[in-house]
């Protein structure tokens, strides 16, 4: 609460300023990861963003933008000097883009601090969904938890009476395994942490061989899950014993990189490419086109921001922070065509939406994840009580 | 003439420090006095890592371990502080006061015990052991679950509160790093032109001499192994001041690797070196997308170690003494 | 218990085996030629990307890893003509810095090439599967075949050192280098070559890798660390000591990661344990390091150096 007051103070006088040097152009920010294994989220979050902006020949909302662009490299003290560049000698009006939940610390205080907003497009940790929630922060995708809440909804559904969990022994993993475990009825016959980057999981696969569960959820991130999966199927244990996977240990690139021995695998998710509405249909198509690659769901989060943005910025004819309170409710309204259909943002700025079960099929020599039905309607996360917004 | 130049080139350096944040607000780049800041609290440890390579022969690749020493002692009481509750009965503190002689005092303690079963090896396996020693430290700060993990912990109230000075401001914070940094340089400066100095000389040079003529080597590495803990664990604590946030990835062993690096770009053994090895290192991984874009290259810009690699193994190969080198270069 | 206690042994021998082949190359290198080569881990890459894109193409496994040996081979002898060449002289840390920077480089130029999203690569037909092992442990078919390539590299290296010219000019170098410049063995020529042929280890253990794991850039960084642990624990520059070594790092982490949670789970309670214990099992390596290098500061198998 402290924090929200000296934010809100800081925010007062340092958007003064800003709104004296008015541009034609909305900056927008986008510090993102570009390098290392775990690039390609923040490359596809970058060009689902840029598609959008493609789309209406360099404007959002009918108004020019233009989108500064950086590579954190995974660093949160260059996460940091980014931040301060772009705020500063830039003036972004609005900082998007960070992929991981140990950059967005150093980057939202300081953007809601200088008084601009703060609309990520993917990590969303709890700290900011519930006591120090704040006014100008949103996030677009979902709140960290809520992805394994719905795997939790998804393998109870299923009807698995138990369920042994597995996730790299760090703050995300640990966060994982207890969203999974608020929403799954059966018991938990087995909890292991791996190391971070670990390479070899034949110790793991022969613990869960010996406890003999009737599921395995498993929040390995980008290689790691890679790893696991592939050891897991030579193993001979996707037969044995079924996976039931969050959004991120199932996306397309994990499908192509794994292949056959995905097959059958399911996993939920609050967006998938087989969703039949018109804003979806056009963002595959428009992907596709523009890039030549299927999208990953990082790309329809990129894109829905843009899309968010792009509604507010139309409501409020291109004032973002000349006009806070405007484009702030113009932001809240989500009044913009989702990717994923429905969507409205909780009094917490986080989303309310749907979570779907997906089980990854064959089609045409191509691994893809089909959608199976409606896991949970209208999710909320867990901490918007905390929060004392409304 | 070569000392003359030396010290003129120093002074000249230090001036231009002084000056920076006038110059910086002068022509509107404020935002970059906290590029600065990074760059001031960076050569801090550059500096005491160069007391081990430059001077004693000791290559640590752990050293990053003791800035994580020093953040984390901040962090933590910070933590402590906002939730206001207590670790082992005491209670946590924003107080410069209390959080830094804390957090120097500890990484002192965690250089002792680091150096004195590490010094029992030498050469590669002296690196191998310190490297273990720092991935240790790593996993553990990982394993803090209550302090944020593998993600760290932001420190809420912001910057640690000293009495007449506001760290919050970004100019004061500035000028207290580079107190720091003067005082820690100007130190290192004493001490390797000190009998100690000489001793460390003579141990790089060959250690079992020394022993026969009856100095205590080991004891002597292990003194200046603790100096140089506290010279890292001091950057760790001001570096957490100046992100306000602290993580594991400070102790990651590729921080000290970069350490490393900027000792070695800059001409170890001088000092003077490694603070330039940092500016330089520091800066191009800042501002080499930002200049590769303005000269057009896109594609470099996204791809920017594509052409810093490139860069370094250029400086190895053809700077044998480094930056220092280029600057002061040897007449004989 | 005692099965699944077997079963977990075998997991750590093969894990050690797999450590083995990539080790070895570095050992050679390091031992030899006194050159720390943290790029090791991006040869590592190179051989698990040229197997994922000629396999890709040829759709053959076997053909694959036949092309990406020499593949790797000829990055290395580049890297070996225009910089390693030139570090032999030099302190070992001007060599880290290089080589860190190669790392960098190849890192980047990959991910220019072929993009940052993981390649696809996986086990050959005749090669997935299990096997019913004596004593009833099912195991997987492709980790046996690990363990048969890494007991094949290690034969390998025996015979060359042991038995072949160019193997007695490497034992004498790694002891002496003066000397055997002195008597006339063309010491350039040498190098580069052991370098290739360590590179061409690292390679193959890149290739073998693929189907297990992600091929992605970074893959050899994670493994870097891993393997210098091994070479260290060993004795650098020892074969035998590689081997040693990585068995012994392959066991204490698998058996720290399979056994650790139980015992602990006895006393605490299980959140707790499974928390506790894989910050241990993470530092168990390191922990095994530090004890070795302070009870025999030169390793397990140390090489006799007249230096």
């Amino acid at each position: 609460m402290k924090l929200m007051k000296i934010n809100a103070l800081a925010g007062l006088l340092l958007s003064a300023t800003c709104a004296a040097a008015l541009a034609e152009e909305v900056k927008i920010g986008m510090i993102t990861t570009l390098s290392g294994p775990a690039g390609y989220l923040g490359q596809d979050v970058r060009d689902g963003f840029m598609l959008a902006i493609a789309e209406e020949g360099g404007m959002l909302g009918g108004v020019k933008v233009e989108v500064l662009v950086e590579d954190d490299g995974l660093k949160p003290e260059n996460g940091r000097a980014i931040a301060e560049r772009f705020l500063e000698r830039d003036e972004v009006e609005i900082m998007t883009g960070v992929i991981f939940s140990n950059i967005s610390p150093v980057v939202a205080p300081l953007t809601l601090r200088a008084g601009r907003f703060y609309i990520t497009p993917n990590s969303a940790p709890s700290q900011f969904a519930g006591k120090n929630c704040h006014e100008n922060y949103f996030a677009v995708a979902w709140q960290n938890d809520s992805l394994h809440e719905s795997a939790g909804l998804n393998a109870t559904a299923q009807g698995y009476g138990n369920a042994f969990v597995l996730a790299p022994n760090y703050q995300a993993g640990k966060d994982a395994i207890a969203g999974f475990k608020r929403y799954f009825g059966g018991e938990i016959v087995g909890e292991v942490y791996t190391q971070l980057g670990q390479t070899d999981y034949a110790a793991e696969i022969a613990r869960i061989r010996a406890a003999g569960p009737e599921m395995v959820f498993q929040f390995l991130p980008g290689g790691m899950g890679i790893n696991f999966a592939k050891q897991y199927d030579q193993a001979g244990m996707n037969a044995e014993v079924p996976m039931v996977l969050a959004a991120p240990s199932s996306d397309i690139n994990i499908l192509r990189a794994v292949g056959e021995s995905m097959v059958g695998v399911s996993s939920s998710s609050h967006w998938n490419h087989d969703l039949e509405n018109e804003a979806n249909q056009a963002f595959l198509a428009g992907f596709e086109a523009e890039y030549g690659r299927p999208p990953t769901v990082y790309a329809s989060q990129g894109y829905d921001t843009a899309k968010l943005i792009a509604s507010a910025l139309m409501k409020t004819g291109g004032k973002v922070t000349e006009d806070m309170d405007g484009f702030r409710s113009a932001l809240k309204a989500a009044d913009f065509d989702s990717v994923r259909g429905a969507f409205a943002f909780n009094t917490n700025n986080h989303p309310i939406q749907n979570w779907y079960a997906r089980v990854v099929v064959e089609r045409d020599g191509e691994f893809v994840n089909e959608t199976m039905g409606v896991i949970a309607e209208n999710h909320a996360d867990a901490y918007a009580s905390e929060c004392a917004l409304n | 003439m070569r000392y003359t130049h030396h010290l003129r080139f120093m002074l000249g350096c230090l001036a231009a420090l002084l000056i920076l944040p006038f110059v910086l607000q002068a022509t509107g780049s404020s935002y970059l006095i906290s590029t600065a800041t990074r760059l001031v609290v960076f050569a801090i440890a550059a500096v005491s890592l160069d007391l081990l390579i430059g001077y004693a022969g000791l290559v640590s690749f752990g050293h990053a371990a003791f800035l994580g020493v020093g953040a984390y002692t901040v962090g933590i009481l910070s933590f402590h502080a906002y939730e206001e509750t207590t670790l082992i009965g005491l209670p946590g503190s924003l107080s410069g006061l209390v959080a830094l002689p804390l957090a120097l005092a500890l990484s002192a303690l965690a250089a002792l015990v680091v150096g004195a079963l590490s010094l029992r090896t030498r050469g590669v396996y002296f690196i191998m052991i310190t490297l273990s020693f720092g991935q240790m430290l790593f996993f553990l700060f990982v394993s803090l679950e209550q302090y944020g993990g593998d993600d760290g912990m932001m420190m809420f109230e912001g910057r640690n509160t000293l009495p007449l000075l506001d760290l919050n401001d970004r100019v004061s914070f500035y000028y207290f790093c580079l107190a720091w940094f003067v005082l820690f340089f100007w130190f290192c400066t004493w001490l390797v032109r000190s009998k100690f100095g000489r001793t460390l000389a003579a141990i790089k040079q060959n250690q079992d001499r020394l022993s026969s003529i009856g100095i205590n080597a080991y004891w002597a590495k292990l003194q200046v192994f603790v100096i140089a803990g506290v010279g890292a664990g001091l950057a760790g604590a001001l570096s957490a001041n100046h992100t306000e946030f602290v993580s594991p990835a400070l102790t990651h062993w590729t921080r000290s690797g970069d350490l490393m690096i900027v000792v070695i770009l800059g001409g170890m053994g001088t000092l003077v070196g490694p603070v330039l090895g940092t500016f330089l290192f520091l800066l191009l991984e800042e501002f080499l997308p930002l200049i590769l874009r303005g000269l057009g290259l896109g594609l470099l810009s996204e791809h920017w170690r594509f052409v810093f690699g490139p860069i370094l193994i250029l400086v190895v190969l053809y700077a044998k003494t480094g930056l220092y080198g280029l600057i002061f270069p040897r007449r004989d | 218990m005692s099965q699944l206690f077997l079963e977990q042994l075998l997991n750590g021998v093969q894990l050690g085996m797999f450590l083995f082949l990539v080790s070895a190359g570095l050992t050679l290198v390091f031992g030899f030629m006194n050159i720390i080569n943290l790029a090791h881990g991006s040869l590592f890459m190179i051989g698990a990307y040229a197997m994922a894109l000629i396999g890709g193409v040829t759709g053959s496994f076997l053909a694959a890893l036949v092309l990406s040996v020499p593949v790797v081979a000829c990055a290395a002898w580049v890297i070996e003509i225009v910089i390693i060449r030139r570090l032999h002289a030099r302190d070992h840390l001007d060599q880290v810095l290089a080589t860190f920077a190669l790392i960098l480089f190849i890192n980047e130029g990959t991910t220019m090439l072929f993009g940052r999203v993981p390649l696809f690569l996986d086990v050959p037909e005749s090669l997935s599967g299990t096997v019913t092992l004596p004593g009833g442990v099912t195991y997987p078919l492709y980790r046996v075949a690990i363990i048969g390539a890494g007991l094949a590299v290690a034969l390998a290296l025996w015979l060359i050192i042991a038995r072949t010219r160019v193997g007695m000019q490497i034992r004498a170098g790694t002891t002496n280098r003066e000397t055997v410049e002195q008597l006339g063995v063309n010491i350039d020529r040498l190098n580069t070559l052991i370098f290739v042929v360590g590179a061409m280890f690292a390679g193959l253990a890149g290739a073998l890798a693929g189907p297990l794991t992600s091929v992605e850039v970074g893959m050899g960084e994670n493994l870097l660390i891993l393997c210098f642990v091994c070479v260290v624990i060993g004795g650098i520059g020892s074969i035998r000591g590689a081997m040693l070594g990585a068995i012994t790092v392959g066991v204490v982490d698998t058996m720290g990661r399979a056994f650790v949670p139980d015992i602990l789970g006895r006393f605490l309670d299980p959140a707790t344990a499974s928390g506790i214990s894989a910050g241990l099992s993470s530092m168990s390596i390191y922990l095994l390091m530090v004890v070795v290098l302070v009870f025999r500061p030169t390793g397990l198998f140390p090489v006799a150096r007249s230096v």
